[in-house]
């Protein structure tokens, strides 16, 4: 109760700042809408698709895994700013929840990429992308834990460093492999078979999968349960961990 | 309110490949009564904020106990949180935000109601002559007014101890007077107030009683004019001409309120006494009596620094 009090407000909080400067969501949306309009065109042909609404069904889903990803990944930033503001010692001398302080802010961030994806799927709808809404739905979940997961690691590993320094570049070194293992940009189907075998171990590939199985209308697809269920379970984890970051005593 | 008994606190810092334990705080043992003013005083480095963010449950000792207006520090964090306040040295307001919408987040963040958290802002907000800005963004504040923004926070939630990092480091004269204003205001209304500074004259002006701090250890505690009156007594400064010097000398050696007497070399008397404000009318008398030009008359009351010097064997400005 107290939880979900707590986290409740400073939901509120850290929304309402967001609000106050919306732009951030729309720089946060400019590069995967600039995939959409300039790349995406050439996978038609590339992927040997029937239609361009084919080439977009396997596109879509990947560049929002990816936005989830990154969005998530980077949201640490902010935190070192009201580190250094002072703002969480100011939180941690009061008797809120620590667990609020995190699922708070990490749930803010995961409105702001869920208004993204919405931005992104309506301009996918330009170009005859068609999607059954449940199976979407259940897309925006996945894409809901990934961003959940991910923006806690940021918090966790960002009240560990403490500076934007160390955290731009460790970010960076992490997304990238985990990025290119996941088939994000194009279906790991193409890989030769020592590149999917490692891509199996890779947490996001099986979330790509999920998405894009549902994507497809394939909601029977094992992929869609097995993906929701392994990014839940690193959700958690993340989250507990972070968790800890904040209430553990930081000098 | 406040009883330390042993508090300790060491970080490991690593330099290159070495690591090195900094014994930060080595043993405090303090007694902080109710509806005081209690100063820590001591140079950078000495200890103070460790101290406090310690007893502010930021920060876990490595040994050592605590009591906080009831509540025990080791065994009970929640409780203490609940019952003081704490305002950190460096700032606690982002700036994208109005004071208005960090009190009312701040009092929330104790468990208090929304329209309860209202009134108590509204409240701070005139108490602290802060209304006027009270819907700005504390960006454009300054630093006297933010300064008052974040005791505000310190305190919205009524509690009975509040400790304050060096409130006054980096304001102008005129805001620091004002900031020790709201702090004495702090105490008559009820709370008991634990403030950190290295300023001596902050120490002597504002606080009740003081403890003095330096490496990790408390090296001194009582009221200031207690410490001074401790260390030396007063000392009043005789100005003769060189001829009349050894004269007044024989004159004031026998007086029973001189208790050391000394000569200066280019003429004059230093006399140590115990009250220079009582003294000084005796050793007038005295001079005139005996018909010896007097020039001047100066007093010298000792101040926290000669405290300090005697405890230390170094000055605190100096440090």
């Amino acid at each position: 109760m107290k939880l979900a009090r707590d986290t409740w407000l400073i939901f509120q909080r850290q929304f309402q700042l967001l609000l106050r400067n919306p732009v951030w969501v729309l720089v946060g949306v400019f590069q995967p809408v600039m995939y959409l309009l300039l790349f995406a065109p050439l996978l038609k042909p590339a992927l040997n698709a029937p239609t361009q609404a084919e080439a977009y069904k396997i596109f879509v889903p990947g560049l929002l895994v990816l936005l989830a990803i990154f969005g998530g990944l980077f949201q640490g930033f902010g935190l070192i700013a009201e580190l250094r503001a002072g703002v969480i010692e100011r939180s941690r001398v009061t008797p809120v929840s620590r667990l609020a302080l995190l699922l708070g802010r990490s749930l803010r961030d995961v409105v702001s990429l869920i208004a993204q994806a919405v931005i992104i799927t309506l301009l996918a709808f330009l170009f005859d992308l068609r999607v059954f809404i449940g199976d979407l739905l259940l897309a925006y979940l996945m894409l809901a834990l990934i961003a959940l997961m991910t923006s806690a690691v940021s918090y966790g590993v960002a009240l560990k460093v403490k500076s934007e320094d160390a955290l731009a570049p460790l970010m960076n070194t992490v997304a990238q492999p985990v990025l290119l293992l996941s088939g994000i940009l194009l279906p790991l189907t193409f890989a030769p078979g020592w590149l999917q075998g490692v891509a199996e171990w890779n947490p996001f590939s099986w979330a790509v999968d999920g998405t894009r199985a549902l994507f497809a209308g394939d909601l029977g697809n094992d992929k869609v349960w097995q993906g929701l269920a392994i990014i839940a379970v690193l959700a958690a984890a993340g989250v507990f961990w972070a968790a800890r970051q904040f209430a553990r005593t930081v000098r | 309110m406040i009883e330390t008994r042993g508090l300790r606190k060491s970080f490991r810092s690593r330099q290159g490949r070495e690591t090195k334990t900094v014994d930060a705080v080595r043993g405090v043992d303090l007694k902080v009564t109710e509806g005081e003013i209690f100063g820590f005083l001591g140079p950078n480095g000495a200890g103070k904020t460790t101290t406090l963010r310690m007893l502010a449950t930021l920060i876990e000792p490595d040994g050592g106990e605590a009591t906080i207006a009831g509540a025990d520090l080791r065994e009970d964090p929640a409780e203490v949180r609940r019952r003081i306040g704490y305002v950190a040295q460096g700032g606690s307001t982002w700036e994208e935000s109005t004071a208005r919408e960090e009190l009312v987040l701040q009092a929330r963040m104790y468990g208090i109601r929304k329209a309860d958290a209202h009134r108590r802002a509204e409240r701070a907000l005139a108490a602290f002559q802060l209304t006027e800005y009270a819907d700005r963004k504390c960006k454009t504040y300054s630093g006297g007014q933010r300064r008052r923004v974040e005791i505000a926070l310190g305190i919205i939630h009524e509690p009975k101890i509040v400790f304050l990092d060096e409130p006054t480091t980096g304001l102008d004269p005129q805001s620091r007077a004002h900031m020790w204003d709201e702090i004495r205001r702090l105490r008559i209304e009820g709370m008991t107030v634990f403030i950190t500074t290295h300023y001596l004259d902050e120490a002597d002006a504002l606080c009740d009683r003081i403890a003095i701090m330096d490496h990790g250890e408390v090296v001194a505690e009582g009221t200031p004019a207690g410490l001074k009156r401790e260390i030396s007594g007063d000392v009043v400064l005789v100005g003769l001409d060189l001829a009349a010097t050894p004269q007044a000398a024989q004159l004031l050696d026998s007086e029973e309120y001189v208790t050391k007497l000394e000569t200066v070399d280019e003429g004059g008397l230093r006399l140590h006494v115990d009250d220079g404000a009582v003294a000084i009318p005796r050793i007038l008398r005295r001079v005139d009596a005996a018909g010896l030009p007097l020039a001047s008359i100066e007093l010298h009351r000792p101040s926290l620094d000669d405290v300090f010097l005697t405890k230390t064997g170094r000055s605190l400005r100096e440090s």
